[in-house]
């Protein structure tokens, strides 16, 4: 293994090299960064700024000596120990500071999208593999390609306009009207009879239900001025964390086993309790007193699991786990979304941002805060979860399909183990492998930033500030952005065939 | 191409329809062929795209006319008008709005706002979009058959050579070398399309290479080395059809890809450019105009949203078709 991956960390340097050249050579090609001087009238201002830009960039050397002078700045980065120089930007300003600037942008927008639909398009893939050919399958399989078949940069406009102008203007004034009620109870209803499954007739009579339920619950909200002031309270809180025990059992175990059950449920209370106690500590906490508090509503649920797990203890303590991690959700949830009013109220009642990563010259609490980058990732991170969801979902389909027709299915389920067991235990956790692949190589690709919805969107990351470099033929900004890309392609594709042969013992990395 | 095994006038469902006794009916041997072509006719989801496809096809290429033969259209895409009801469509499907039944009118997609007739100009758009997709399809499925049917079949120092090739293209990003050909070439969609699919090509190729590596450790590929069929022969008779079902699919997907890339390059200012026209410079163009003209910001992303629903479609269609493994139902 360790022979592989020097002979291969070897061939990707190797390979950088190549492609630095390459791109070298066809960014010096597509164009002149001095053309854009043509408009300067002044004629000794224009020979001035000539002058000053061909001394920065080294333009009046031979081309192999300038990519030998970009080369030696740019080895500096990879190697420890030496000065990381990209060169200057048309703007004289250093590429390095740029990439700084940028490269935690694009992680912060790419970042929670790409996990994000990681999670809920494998959850949604193998649903409709475990209900092939059923109605939900169906349902999901064309929305897959529908997404698929989605230009990204049409959908943001869509959603700027119907998920941030208009929910902005019925924010405003928060009124039952028609269209929006529709809305809310065929929501309500798809979910809950797709959940539901079965006939069609106990699927029509869940969606109705679920329809009529929606539409009585958004009334409800309406009426009670929700929509202007929103929260959970402890109650709503506290039911979520209680059902998120149950679903953990679930998860683990069956809800036969009493133990398990209510040592998550134990967790659950006790989580809830750690919250609202340190209430004070919560009106503007850092990040740390929150990961404290977390930690130590996790430890206590963990010490209940060891103290009464008995030999349910390994389960008992993954379910407690996964417990207060949902409880912790939950409150952080409820936190935020109560400082909705006073948000919206700073930000002249517009919630839903179109624009930018956060609001220029935005102070408040911790809370308002978080709501106020919330609020701009929103619909940049539906924009990005529409695509990549939908190769997410029919991937991990495709591959759990292939698992559920393997023979050591059919031997766990003659062994006589739960339905739940075979999923979860046997076919899930190998229909997963292909998966890890996929999106440790997505990963790699995402770095280089989503390009089109930062343009859209305004997100000044790594795929604005790659275009507006090839717009100007700005070779060390091009160069800058291609480099830290490329790296983290080539590592992310390493970590990709490692992770292959970890994850399946039957490949053998030579 | 078929015999039946047992002599009888009547075919399959002719014996069943009868329901005459037992030896009435004939079993058919069907090649590889009939039954990739019967499954993939009987996919509800191919065949409706299929028909989308050839539709959107049709429409776009008689319309406005493509190359000196006119169209049935006799609106220019690039010819100004004057501005009818301030541009907005006069195409009415729905007989109960607006009660003068369904009809078509001068401007059926609107205008834009200097009045160039905006169903021309969609027309022209698809017909670009549609070539350079078809020929990035194209030349990206033969470069990526021949440069993985040779690196699995060879192996050794062109395997290398290759594969090292394709990881280089992979880092480099399409972005900058369509900006290379905007600046060279002033954005011509063909020359695009050219040098789009030499950087496209790479994941076929590494699809055809795996397919090659399995195929060349079967029985019948050491039989015919036994019988001294030459190399060339091996992998054309012998070796390629085996795949032809992961190409096929494979070059229907990057269609249906690249319907995307060129709209997104294009929306970027890198693809098509003036006065040449696509169904994402459209949108790019007149994004601006959502609040004031939605027409113009619709028509050309519905379309892309067809073609490329259709296509995606297909090439389902066409997976399953050629992988019987793919519809066998869980137990």
């Amino acid at each position: 293994m360790a022979a592989y991956i020097i002979r291969r960390v070897l061939a990707s340097l190797l390979i950088l090299l190549a492609a630095t050249f390459l791109m070298f050579t066809l960014v010096s090609v597509s164009g002149d960064p001095l053309a854009e001087f043509v408009n300067v009238t002044d004629p000794d201002q224009k020979a001035l700024l000539i002058q000053a830009r061909t001394e920065a960039l080294n333009l009046d050397e031979p081309f192999i000596a300038q990519y030998f002078l970009w080369l030696g700045g740019a080895v500096g980065c990879l190697v420890p120990g030496m000065d990381c120089d990209l060169g200057v930007n048309l703007n004289n300003q250093p590429v390095t500071a740029l990439l700084a600037d940028a490269f935690p942008t694009t992680l912060q927008l790419v970042l929670a999208a790409t996990v994000l639909s990681i999670v809920l398009g494998v959850a949604i893939g193998i649903i409709s593999a475990i209900r092939q050919y059923s109605a939900f399958d169906y349902t999901i399989t064309f929305a897959a390609f529908l997404f698929f078949s989605l230009p990204i940069f049409w959908v943001a406009v869509l959603l700027k306009e119907f998920g941030a102008i208009r929910i902005n203007n019925w924010l405003a004034e928060p009124a039952v009207t028609i269209p929006v009620a529709f809305v809310m109870g065929a929501f309500s209803a798809l979910f809950f009879s797709a959940i539901i499954g079965g006939s069609r007739k106990r699927r029509a009579l869940v969606g109705l239900a679920a329809g009529a339920g929606g539409v009585a619950v958004f009334i409800l909200l309406v009426a009670s001025g929700w929509f202007s002031n929103p929260g959970m309270g402890p109650g709503l809180v506290t039911l979520g964390a209680l059902a998120g025990a149950v679903g953990a059992t679930l998860l683990f175990t069956n809800l036969e086993n009493r133990r398990v059950l209510f040592i998550s449920l134990g967790t659950a209370i006790v989580g809830v309790a750690v919250a609202y106690s340190a209430t004070p500590l919560l009106t503007d906490p850092s990040w740390l007193t929150l990961f404290g508090l977390g930690a130590l509503a996790t430890a206590i649920g963990v010490a209940i699991a060891v103290i009464f797990g008995d030999i349910d203890r390994a389960v008992a303590i993954r379910a407690s786990v996964v417990t207060s991690v949902i409880v912790g959700l939950l409150v952080f949830m409820d936190k935020t979304i109560s400082s909705f009013a006073a948000y919206s109220e700073a930000v002249n009642g517009r919630p839903i941002a179109t624009i930018g990563s956060k609001t220029p010259n935005f102070e408040g609490t911790f809370w308002e805060t978080t709501l106020d980058t919330m609020t701009h990732l929103a619909l940049p991170t539906i924009a990005i979860m529409l695509i990549s969801f939908a190769g997410y979902s029919r991937y991990s389909r495709a591959s759990m399909l292939e698992v559920m027709n393997a023979d050591y299915v059919r031997t766990a389920r003659a062994k006589g183990l739960t339905e739940r067991t075979v999923v979860l235990r046997h076919a899930f956790r190998n229909a997963m492998i292909p998966i890890v692949t996929l999106a440790a190589l997505d990963f790699g690709a995402v770095i280089g930033g989503a390009i089109i919805t930062e343009t859209v969107f305004g997100w000044k990351g790594m795929g604005v500030l790659f275009t507006t470099a090839v717009n100007r033929f700005d070779t060390n900004q091009i160069m800058g952005v291609f480099i830290l890309t490329a790296v983290a392609v080539l590592i992310f594709n390493l970590i990709a065939d490692i992770s292959y042969a970890v994850l399946d013992p039957r490949i053998r990395l030579t | 191409m078929t015999s039946p095994l047992t002599p009888s006038p009547t075919g399959w469902t002719g014996g069943m329809r009868s329901a005459a006794p037992e030896r009435e009916f004939t079993i058919e041997a069907r090649t590889q062929g009939q039954m990739v072509r019967s499954r993939f006719f009987r996919h509800r989801g191919a065949m409706l795209g299929l028909g989308a496809l050839a539709f959107v096809v049709i429409i776009a290429y008689t319309s406005i006319g493509f190359w000196k033969i006119p169209g049935w259209w006799d609106l220019d895409y690039s010819s100004t008008g004057v501005l009818v009801n301030e541009g907005s469509p006069t195409l009415d499907l729905i007989p109960w709005v607006d009660g003068d039944g369904i009809s078509v009118g001068a401007h059926p997609f609107g205008q834009d706002q200097i009045g160039r007739d905006y169903f021309a100009l969609t027309m022209r758009g698809t017909q670009i979009s549609l070539m350079v997709a078809l020929v990035i399809g194209v030349l990206a499925t033969f470069l990526g058959t021949v440069a993985g049917a040779i690196s699995g079949y060879y192996g050794g120092a062109s395997e290398a050579v290759i594969m090292r090739f394709t990881d280089l293209l992979l880092t480099i990003p399409l972005l900058i070398v369509a900006a290379v050909i905007a600046q060279w070439t002033g954005g011509k969609p063909f020359l695009l399309a050219v040098v789009l699919s030499l950087l496209i090509w790479t994941s076929l190729a590494r699809l055809v290479r795996g397919e090659f590596l399995s195929l060349r450790e079967k029985e019948f590929v050491e039989a015919a080395h036994a019988m001294g069929a030459s190399s060339t022969r091996i992998i054309f008779r012998h070796m390629l059809p085996n795949c032809i079902g992961t190409i096929i699919v494979s070059a229907t997907l990057t269609i249906a890809a690249a319907i995307l890339i060129e709209a997104a390059l294009s929306y970027l200012g890198f693809g098509v450019q003036s006065p040449d026209t696509s169904l994402g410079l459209l949108i790019s163009t007149y994004q601006t105009a959502f609040n004031t003209r939605p027409w113009l910001f619709w028509w050309p992303g519905l379309f892309i949203i067809i073609i490329a629903l259709s296509v995606n479609f297909i090439g389902d269609g066409l997976r399953d078709a050629f992988d019987p493994k793919q519809t066998r139902v869980r137990a």
